[in-house]
């Protein structure tokens, strides 16, 4: 038995002490992914006891064990969904045939390319997050930093476990390619562009872990219909961790606005930042900016790569088994085109479109949370509602880049555009003042910092003013 | 009439161009390095229908690259390195248009990959003869078309950012080959193992980072950081060893301002006539009307008046004009009308300045013409008659042609001759390497050095005797033989006649340009009309269709 790959370990349900091809991977992978860790891992906490849940099998009581741990003692483990029976293909050219349980040749770099991209992006946030908890606004915000950030690894692991075990040399070299990359260096970026950007507030975090999380929930969604079964349920397994992520963002945002509204109460000229919290047009302004980039992670609006995934039944659509047509070749899709400077719509067949119709749900499942948002500006009794941009707004990528648009979605000139600029998204002078509020870290037990409001809950039934992390000076 | 539409309906294509007009590159020279960045204006295509998306190109592309290689050579002798390049961030280039390629007809698809590939050819010519050295600096994505550019380069550069890859991904993703040399030079010229080439050219998305240089797809890998620094330092390095001759002022090229016809074009030496029903072009080439002055700097003053220089750029763009704007014309007859003596006198005065800097571009010109000329797929005949001045230079022509006819006709006032000069010995070397008298004679090696030494005056008997002409109908046959000639050619497959004439045409050893070529139009040709790529299931027709391709699995 290898010293590093058993499963007290390494929890998991994919029967380690007996794959040799696994074991030997994970012995070179493992001790690598530990100096990674505690290189690029949050910064100056790696001896502190967190109170984490770690997740030792797939048991709904296995998956959410807590304690306290050192976050590099952490043990991530791996886990798959258990098989469905007898489960078929769900969509595409192979609609209806035994689902892989095998890598079939043909689409094998294809996967790969799914595999290592959605890998990427796990890694990434871990290190775009790695100096927030020197700022963090209480011990329960922190906690929740490092349990987003463990779970991003555990992602990480999901993925090289696919690589280690069904794409041989290339997924090894693939694998360690995962912890060679780092987010915004100039020689080896992460792969998408979003993950390249730093996440230096914690508005920013809980944008981020809302909007840019939330493309990951529907990337795994999409992910998680795949004929090859091992991605099919490793994707759903990560799934229920992505929840929690999500939870972080909007109930995050959610309490800034609530002490937003309470510091605004509190000011003759109901102005917020007077009192020290952030005002409401600078939270839309991030949500402008942090929407508009998830939206690009999508990829492009007509993609031939897309129809190719969806036709060879790599990734399907969120929830395939909700649609009719699990072909989808007689269907279009119309999208709105630029063409000549004006806005025209414009039939595409649909499964070149797959990415939008992925894009269409998210939007959709986006905007659930903004109104909760705005039902508490309401009940606070504040003029104010956030809107989410239109998604022509400022993309990067896809067929609206290059383009001016206002949030609305109307084509305007460069010119118009940066004379709006900085009522659309964030200013220097916005990023410098919400800077300033975080200067400082929050680390009595129970204590909050000014510009946010508390929870209503602690974590598994704990008090708020519980000492969820110990640090260990 | 003006030529405003060609005979199948489209506008026709033009070749010259000029770098104000560029839509797609930027020529940057400064002092003795020449950066050429690829910046492909999505809206800029030759024909609409394909925005050409992450730098991807088509033959106006091409056209403007082919430009600007042309006017590194005249224009600016100082130069002694190249940088090709991207002008965009985060692509280099991502090779041959494909939506551009399947709206494509079949011929169009052919002489497309022919033109940029004797474009590519000449680059390389560029460096080996020209003593230009060439460095390719990768920073993106660089697929297909894109790498084959950068093969075509004497040195290839990436940049180790975890996306940019070279990748030849046309047999996986597209069920065709790599129409611009890839597979040819892969193996023959960067001599990478056939078995990783094998890997190589079956993975779409192509290597990146260390590997790209342990398996010698590229020179060097960089990281982002220092790429630029090491790309700069390099070229220095390069600009040391090159052998360029760079005493000479350079010459702006003139635009040519020729006249073109619905049937046909008219250049100061050169007129291209066509006979559309008849599928048959002649094409005369006309001998300088004054003698050529000796002497480097003479030869240099004439600049775009030079007679070699302006009759084969002229003779060029016809030939481009034929290629392309006529798809339909089997039969290129070539005449030349002239006095000989004027052309001997030009052939002489260039050989004799041989070595000059600017005379030795032209002489290399002259080469790439004749070596165009050797690569259209249309029967060339040529004819010798009173008037005419197959001579030195001129003689070429007739040469390629697959066939030569010679008057005889003693009792003419002057009868036609036909004669050789210092230039036929080797100034004007063909794909294969050999010159047309060697590849001519192959049978009798030594019979060239002897008829260039002789330097005789050959009429037609004499001319069919050593083995300069094919036939030498009397005065009484010629019409009737030359009539039923092109009648009989006129009514053979074309795709049978084009196989034919480029398997007869490179008698003797292989070199990668015959490869490349006698591979573009046997198996790419075959494969471009196979049901598996362009068949209605095809994979080149369905790229980016919604539904997948579908094969035929015989083994062929």
């Amino acid at each position: 038995m290898s010293s590093i790959a058993t499963n007290e370990k390494i929890p998991n349900n994919v029967d380690l002490t007996s794959d040799k091809r696994l074991q030997r991977a994970l012995e070179e992978w493992q001790p690598r992914f530990v100096d990674w860790w505690k290189e690029m891992g949050p910064e100056g906490f790696q001896e502190d006891q967190i109170y984490l849940r770690t997740a030792v099998s797939v048991s709904p009581d296995g998956w959410a064990h807590f304690d306290y741990v050192k976050m590099p003692d952490y043990r991530w483990g791996i886990f798959l969904t258990d098989p469905i029976k007898d489960r078929t293909i769900g969509f595409g050219d192979h609609y209806g045939k035994p689902v892989w349980q095998q890598i079939p040749g043909e689409h094998r770099n294809a996967l790969r390319r799914l595999i290592v991209t959605q890998g990427d992006t796990e890694p990434a946030s871990v290190e775009q997050q790695r100096l927030l908890g020197l700022t963090c606004p209480s011990l329960y915000d922190l906690r929740n930093l490092f349990q987003v950030n463990v779970e991003e690894g555990r992602h990480l692991w999901a993925m090289v476990y696919l690589l280690h075990t069904y794409f041989g040399r290339d997924g090894r070299e693939e694998a360690d390619g995962l912890l060679d990359r780092r987010s915004g260096a100039d020689d080896k970026p992460r792969i998408l562009g979003a993950f390249n950007e730093p996440c230096q507030d914690w508005l920013s975090f809980f944008m981020f872990t809302y909007f840019t999380d939330r493309d990951g929930k529907y990337q795994l969604l999409a992910l998680s219909e795949s004929s090859f079964d091992p991605l099919a349920r490793t994707t759903r397994f990560m799934l229920t961790e992505e929840a929690h992520h999500m939870f972080v963002g909007e109930t995050g945002v959610l309490r800034v606005l609530d002490r937003t509204c309470e510091l605004m109460a509190q000011d003759p000229n109901q102005d917020a930042r007077a009192q020290g919290g952030i005002d409401l047009p600078t939270i839309q302004r991030y949500l402008n900016r942090w929407y508009s980039v998830s939206l690009d992670l999508f990829g492009g609006e007509v993609s031939s790569n897309a129809a190719n995934f969806f036709a060879g039944g790599l990734k399907g659509r969120a929830k395939e088994d909700r649609y009719e047509d699990h072909i989808a070749l007689d269907q279009t899709m119309t999208l709105t085109m630029v063409k000549d400077g004006r806005l025209v719509d414009e039939a595409v067949p649909m499964r070149n479109a797959m990415n939008e119709v992925l894009r269409g749900e998210y939007i959709e499942d986006s905007q659930r949370g903004v109104d909760k948002w705005n039902r508490l500006l309401a009940e606070r009794g504040v003029n104010f509602a956030l809107t989410l941009p239109s998604s022509r707004f400022h993309r990067q990528s896809g067929i609206y880049a290059g383009i001016h648009f206002d949030p609305a979605g109307k084509i305007i000139t460069e010119a118009e555009f940066n004379a709006h600029k900085n009522e659309w998204l964030p200013s220097p002078e916005d990023e410098a003042y919400v800077k300033s509020l975080m200067t400082k870290p929050v680390f009595e037990p129970g204590k909050m910092a000014n510009w946010i409001a508390p929870p209503k809950h602690g974590i598994k039934g704990r008090p708020i003013e519980f000492e969820y992390v110990k640090r260990s000076e | 009439m003006a030529d405003t539409v060609t005979p199948h309906g489209q506008e026709p294509i033009r070749f010259e161009t000029h770098p104000s007009r560029y839509k797609h590159w930027k020529l940057a020279v400064d002092g003795a390095v020449a950066r050429l960045s690829m910046d492909i204006d999505e809206d800029g295509g030759l024909r609409p229908g394909y925005p050409l998306k992450l730098n991807s190109y088509d033959l106006g592309v091409d056209i403007e690259l082919a430009d600007a290689i042309q006017r590194l050579r005249f224009e600016h002798p100082a130069v002694k390195t190249l940088v090709v390049q991207s002008g965009k961030d985060r692509v280099f280039c991502s090779g041959a248009n494909i939506y551009m390629l399947g709206m494509s007809t079949h011929p169009f698809k052919v002489n497309f990959c022919k033109y940029t590939n004797e474009t590519r050819l000449g680059l390389e010519e560029l460096s080996a003869e020209g003593g230009v050295k060439t460095l390719c600096a990768v920073n993106g994505p660089c697929a297909g078309g894109g790498y084959e550019l950068a093969l075509a380069c004497d040195e290839i550069y990436l940049s180790d950012d975890g996306s940019s890859a070279v990748s030849l991904p046309e047999v996986p993703l597209l069920a065709v080959l790599p129409g611009t040399g890839g597979l040819t030079r892969l193996v023959d010229k960067r001599k990478v193992r056939r078995d990783l080439a094998d890997v190589f050219c079956t993975l779409a998305e192509g290597i990146r980072g260390p590997r790209a240089a342990q398996w010698n797809l590229v020179d060097k890998v960089v990281p982002r950081s220092k790429f630029v620094a090491t790309v700069d330092a390099h070229v220095q390095t390069l600009v040391a060893q090159s052998t360029r001759v760079s005493d000479w002022e350079g010459l702006v090229l003139e635009p040519l301002g020729a006249t073109y016809r619905s049937d046909g074009a008219d250049y100061r030496h050169v007129t291209l006539q066509i006979d559309q029903a008849a599928h048959v072009a002649r094409i005369t080439v006309r001998a300088p009307t004054t003698d050529t002055p000796t002497g480097a700097t003479a030869l240099r003053e004439q600049g775009n008046a030079l007679w070699a220089l302006r009759a084969f750029r002229e003779l060029d763009d016809a030939l481009l004009n034929l290629r392309f704007n006529h798809e339909t014309i089997g039969l290129l007859l070539l005449e030349t009308e002239g006095d000989p003596a004027k052309v001997l006198s030009s052939d002489a005065a260039m050989f004799a300045s041989r070595d000059d800097g600017f005379v030795h571009e032209v002489l290399l010109f002259q080469r790439r013409v004749l070596k165009r000329l050797d690569q259209s797929a249309r029967s060339i005949f040529a004819f010798v008659r009173e008037g005419s001045c197959f001579v030195g230079s001129l003689f070429e022509l007739s040469l390629a042609a697959d066939r030569t006819y010679h008057r005889d006709d003693p009792d003419a006032e002057s009868p036609a001759t036909v004669q050789l000069s210092a230039l036929n010995g080797g100034a004007f070397l063909m794909s294969n390497g050999l010159s047309r008298l060697q590849t001519r004679f192959l049978h009798d090696p030594e019979r060239p050095a002897k008829l260039l030494a002789e330097c005789s005056i050959y009429d037609a008997r004499a001319a069919e005797k050593v083995g300069l002409v094919t036939l030498a109908p009397d005065a009484i046959d010629w019409d009737d033989e030359v009539r039923l000639a092109i009648e009989e050619r006129a009514s053979i497959s074309p795709d049978a006649l084009t196989g034919m004439e480029a398997s007869l045409r490179y008698a003797g050893p292989e070199t990668l340009e015959t490869k490349i070529f006698g591979r573009l139009s046997a198996w790419q040709n075959w494969i471009f009309t196979r049901p598996n790529s362009t068949g209605p299931r095809g994979a080149l027709t369905m790229y980016g269709q919604p539904e997948r391709p579908e094969f035929d699995w015989r083994r062929t």
